[in-house]
């Protein structure tokens, strides 16, 4: 029964997060440090939990750096989510692959 | 743009965010197997949280029976960018929309979903969202039953390569604005620069995973507010 109080706890803790902003905050912000602030926001989370993470991902850091490489190489040609995702994924799997033989 | 059109448009948006957590998610579902979660037990906690951070660190945590305080500190603070993104999302609503749509709208704020209703022009239709969120929890659900039900048959080496799904998800979200809009480039290279030194310094790299993107996060976002402050856009 443990594991439902896990679960709930998870759910609870970050449905609260989520929405306590969106329901309380219902004027423009106006200062324009703090509106600047919640643009980048986004970049730099996804970036910081991207780089280095992403290079202990898979089962060595050979496969995930080419890996890595990969996905940057598809999201600069503007390739959707489920593209990037997926041939970043092909590419590690090729590697280790080849890293088998070798 | 009438509620039903905005919700379609919602739906085909989330359409490549919802095959991308697929894939994620099915890595999650076979962690999930392996600590011996049932594809449903593992579907709820997809279905509660739709939170790709805070689900693996969870199942961890589950793992290691760790205490509800540890879950819920744990949570509060790899998810607590939600709380920025919340924030965010609030200023895309017009003033008028009521408390219920927000209620039903922050179920659904993940990196990815915020990453494509922050960018539409103009004020957000909470109906957009909930298209979006519809199609996307339904991905992220259904990935992770699957990926309890078949990780175990699975070989180790295609495990492996789907370790890298959600990285490449996030990466698909952060490059094309980047390549855009310098300011966005440097804030996201500011940021792994930062993130990779709390990774590698000492004293540093003590600090818990979660509690770093927190640090990092407000830091590279701080420095690039003040140094890169937004043009004045409003339509």
């Amino acid at each position: 029964m443990k594991l439902y109080s896990y679960i709930l706890v998870m759910a609870a803790v970050t449905y609260l997060i989520r929405s306590l902003p969106l329901t309380l905050i219902r004027k423009e912000i106006k200062s324009p440090f703090i509106r600047s602030f919640l643009y980048y926001v986004p970049y730099a989370t996804l970036a910081a939990m991207t780089f280095p993470a992403i290079l202990f991902s898979t089962d060595s850091i050979l496969s995930a750096a080419v890996g890595f490489a990969a996905a940057l190489i598809l999201a600069f040609q503007k390739k959707n989510l489920i593209t990037v995702a997926v041939g970043a994924s092909a590419a590690v799997f090729l590697t280790e692959l080849l890293a088998g033989f070798l | 743009m009438d509620n039903l059109t905005e919700f379609r448009a919602g739906m085909k948006n989330g359409l490549p965010i919802c095959l991308g957590y697929f894939a994620v998610s099915f890595a999650f579902g076979i962690q999930a197997a392996q600590i011996g979660l049932s594809p449903w037990q593992a579907g709820l906690i997809s279905v509660t949280n739709v939170t790709s951070a805070g689900q693996f660190a969870g199942l961890s945590l589950i793992a290691s029976q760790g205490s509800l305080a540890e879950m819920a500190l744990l949570q509060l603070v790899i998810n607590l960018r939600y709380l920025l993104m919340s924030a965010a999302l609030s200023q895309k609503l017009s003033p008028s929309v009521r408390t219920l749509p927000r209620l039903i709208m922050a179920y659904g704020v993940t990196d990815e979903i915020f990453g494509v209703s922050v960018t539409r022009p103009g004020n957000l239709n909470p109906w957009f969202s909930y298209g979006c969120i519809l199609i996307s929890v339904l991905g992220w659900t259904g990935g992770t039953a699957a990926g309890a039900s078949a990780g175990a048959v699975l070989p180790e080496i295609l495990i492996a390569a789907l370790g890298i799904a959600l990285y490449g998800m996030f990466i698909a979200i952060i490059i094309p604005p980047a390549r855009e809009q310098k300011a966005a480039a440097i804030c996201v290279i500011a940021s792994m620069a930062a993130s990779a030194l709390f990774f590698a310094l000492p004293y540093l790299k003590g600090i818990s995973s979660g509690m770093k993107i927190i640090i990092v996060t407000i830091g590279a976002a701080a420095f690039c507010a003040k140094l890169f402050p937004l043009e004045e856009e409003e339509p």
